[in-house]
């Protein structure tokens, strides 16, 4: 089995659909390469595969090998990048390498709808599980999945509870954005984990405010605090508030490195920069982003992003609590 | 088994009438052609099935419950769809919309009737500000619940015994509520009958279709946000669509620009941008008509949490114009009373 050699799985779920699963996947994975572990992340998301996108590999196919298919490489292990701020003395981490294996791989054009009843879905996420070559000794598989507790959930669970060993599934992180309405929605997710005993690793709240970028004040456009209240009402770990950033946004969809007005504080740090002439909208009505902006690895230009440090936070803590968990008898 | 690069496309045929689903004996096994298709019992992958022998002696012929929906749905003159691939672009929010904007026409003759297809995670209860209630059976059917005096509204989270209960349910289960939610709900005489469905192109939307295509469909509202990930989901929505023959009234695009609430700045964002040129441009390119952008107004997030009427609460803000127009699109478009 190729997931015999995966160290840890982590499931990415929410009940309800856009609060940002397959963003927040996204970073986790790119953060835990910017820590030092190989990550692979599967997507199970069959009728709306978003993380060929948010990977900018949109146009990349599987290979297939014998025995199964090869994942597709976002970036192969690289020596540590030089710090960001150059005053720093602590050693970089190596980056670790990070693949991908989604869907959206597989279709022949990206327009393509996948219009598939239950059954056939089943034995696609079976055949995720079974036949994707995994590098070996994976540090870390990210699970991506839709919205919902159907089909895809239900043939996950089944196949990792059957096929892997209870250390191997560290269990889920849950993503939902603060208003009532997701809220309601992700609450029968935190029940399915109850159900089919898989361990909550804790809620993330994403899309927690947004800053807007001409007056800096700060607006919760899908309000507040909803995510923590619901943590403490299901006993689970609160991992954490993620703003919207839309230099993230840009990120994603145009490859340009986060720049920041000078005075834009995230966690009590400097993140602007002086050299920002204007908003990195500015791209749009030039036409084309600058070669200098747009150059280099994604995770590298991850590291510019003010949502990078929280990330880092939260995934320091989940690697600290899984590897405790690992330690017990 | 070497796994195969190409498991696509496999042809969905969306005009074959369906059969009733004979009860089986074990779960239906990968590539299943379906226990309703008629291709059930005697497709090659149905060899050595364990139901194989049910479904292939199950009744042939229509599903005798098709004419049975198309009864009950013969009084309801308008079915709108609101479709999008992708999840949280706001199908749930601006179907209550569309519902509480049909519903204050001035010409409007009977009640809207708005139907929640999103079996797992139902969200029209609390924007209607009805998550408490549940269904009341009488022997002609059952009432949907009456969100005001001319809204009626069906969803599973008024079967749910808690609030919080999570629907573990793979698809012929779902499939199974959407008929009864078609065919055992006292809808009565509607003008309009809004469906909402959960996002993607999977078996809730295949049984729609299937259950409603005697009935006749006005067509599909597709709703999307600027950005490209998005629309890419969208496409193939669209995709779906033409593949099953839904007309496509429109596109909306919601969460479209974000007016910062300081006054004195009011500095509009695009939170979500729209890189590759947002809804307009797709519709262009799909050759579908536009309906209109709704910007993003956190007072919507608002009225939606507390189970109120946006369009009433907030008749004059920019967000509820653009509702209002979109709804006017709509009834044109449907030839609406």
């Amino acid at each position: 089995m190729p997931l015999d050699t995966v160290k840890n799985i982590v499931l990415v779920l929410s009940g309800k659909g856009g609060v940002g699963k397959s963003s927040i996947t996204t970073q986790l994975a790119l953060t835990l390469s910017l820590q030092g572990y190989s990550v692979g992340v599967l997507d199970i998301d069959l009728t709306g595969p978003s993380i060929p996108r948010f990977f900018g590999i949109e146009d990349s196919k599987v290979r297939q090998a014998p025995g199964g298919w090869i994942p597709v490489p976002v970036h192969d292990a690289q020596p540590p990048l030089p710090p960001r701020d150059p005053t720093t003395t602590t050693a970089q981490n190596p980056i670790g390498a990070l693949s991908c294996m989604s869907l959206g791989f597989i279709l022949s054009s990206r327009s393509d709808a996948v219009i598939w009843r239950g059954p056939k879905k089943t034995a696609m996420v079976r055949q995720f599980l079974s036949d994707v070559l995994w590098p070996d000794n994976l540090d870390y598989l990210l699970i991506d999945t839709p919205p919902g507790t159907s089909d895809e959930h239900i043939s996950l669970l089944e196949t990792l509870l059957k096929t892997v060993t209870p250390s191997q599934l560290s269990g889920a992180v849950v993503v939902t954005t603060p208003q009532a309405i997701s809220i309601s929605d992700v609450k029968k997710e935190l029940n399915f984990c109850k159900k089919v005993g898989l361990r909550v690793l804790g809620v993330v709240e994403n899309m927690a405010g947004f800053v807007c970028p001409n007056c800096s004040e700060c607006t919760n456009v899908f309000s507040k605090g909803g995510g923590e209240i619901m943590a403490r009402e299901f006993e689970v770990p609160f991992l954490g508030s993620i703003p919207i950033d839309p230099a993230f946004v840009y990120l994603i969809e145009e490859g340009i490195r986060p720049v920041y007005p000078q005075g834009t504080l995230i966690a009590g740090k400097e993140v602007g920069s002086q050299e920002v002439q204007a908003q990195p909208t500015s791209s749009s009505v030039n036409g084309q982003a600058s070669k200098e902006q747009t150059s280099g690895l994604l995770v590298d230009k991850y590291r510019s992003c003010s949502l990078s440090p929280l990330f880092d936070g939260v995934v320091s803590g989940l690697v600290a609590d899984i590897a405790s968990r690992r330690a017990l008898p | 088994m070497a796994p195969s690069l190409e498991p696509l496309p496999e042809p969905i045929d969306f005009t074959a009438p369906l059969k009733q689903a004979p009860k089986l004996v074990a779960p239906e096994p990968e590539h299943c052609p379906g226990p309703e298709s008629n291709l059930a019992g005697t497709a090659d992958s149905c060899a050595g099935c364990p139901n194989q022998a049910i479904c292939a002696s199950a009744p042939k012929g229509p599903d005798p419950d098709i004419p049975l929906i198309t009864a009950r749905l013969a009084n309801v003159k308008h079915k709108i769809l609101v479709l999008s691939g992708k999840g949280g672009v706001g199908k749930s929010t601006f179907s209550t919309m569309l519902a509480h904007g049909f519903a204050g026409l001035d010409n409007l003759e009977n009640p809207v009737g708005l139907m929640d297809t999103d079996i797992c995670g139902p969200s029209i209860p609390k924007m209607m500000g009805v998550e408490d209630e549940t269904i009341h059976v009488s022997a002609t059917g059952w009432s949907p619940i009456w969100a005001t005096e001319s809204l009626a509204v069906m969803s599973v989270q008024f079967m749910l015994p808690n609030r919080d209960d999570a629907v573990i349910w793979r698809g012929p289960r779902k499939n199974g509520l959407i008929k009864t939610f078609l065919k055992d709900v006292e809808w009565g005489e509607l003008d309009y009958l809004i469906v909402d469905t959960p996002p993607g192109t999977s078996d809730e939307h295949l049984s729609v279709n299937s259950y409603l295509k005697e009935a006749g469909v006005d067509g599909a509202v597709l709703v999307t946000t600027p950005q490209e990930v998005s629309l890419l989901d969208v496409r193939r929505e669209v995709d779906f669509c033409r593949k099953a023959g839904i007309r496509i009234i429109g596109i909306v695009e919601n969460m479209s620009g974000f007016v910062c609430p300081n006054k004195k700045c009011g500095y509009v964002s695009q939170i979500f941008r729209a890189s590759t040129g947002g809804a307009k441009k797709l519709a262009e390119e799909e050759g579908i008509p536009y309906l209109g952008a709704v910007p993003l107004d956190p007072l919507i997030r608002l009225a939606c949490d507390l189970g109120e009427s946006f369009l009433d609460a907030y008749p004059d803000s920019p967000a509820s114009k653009a509702i209002r127009k979109v709804v006017e699109e709509v009834v044109k478009t449907v030839g609406g009373s």
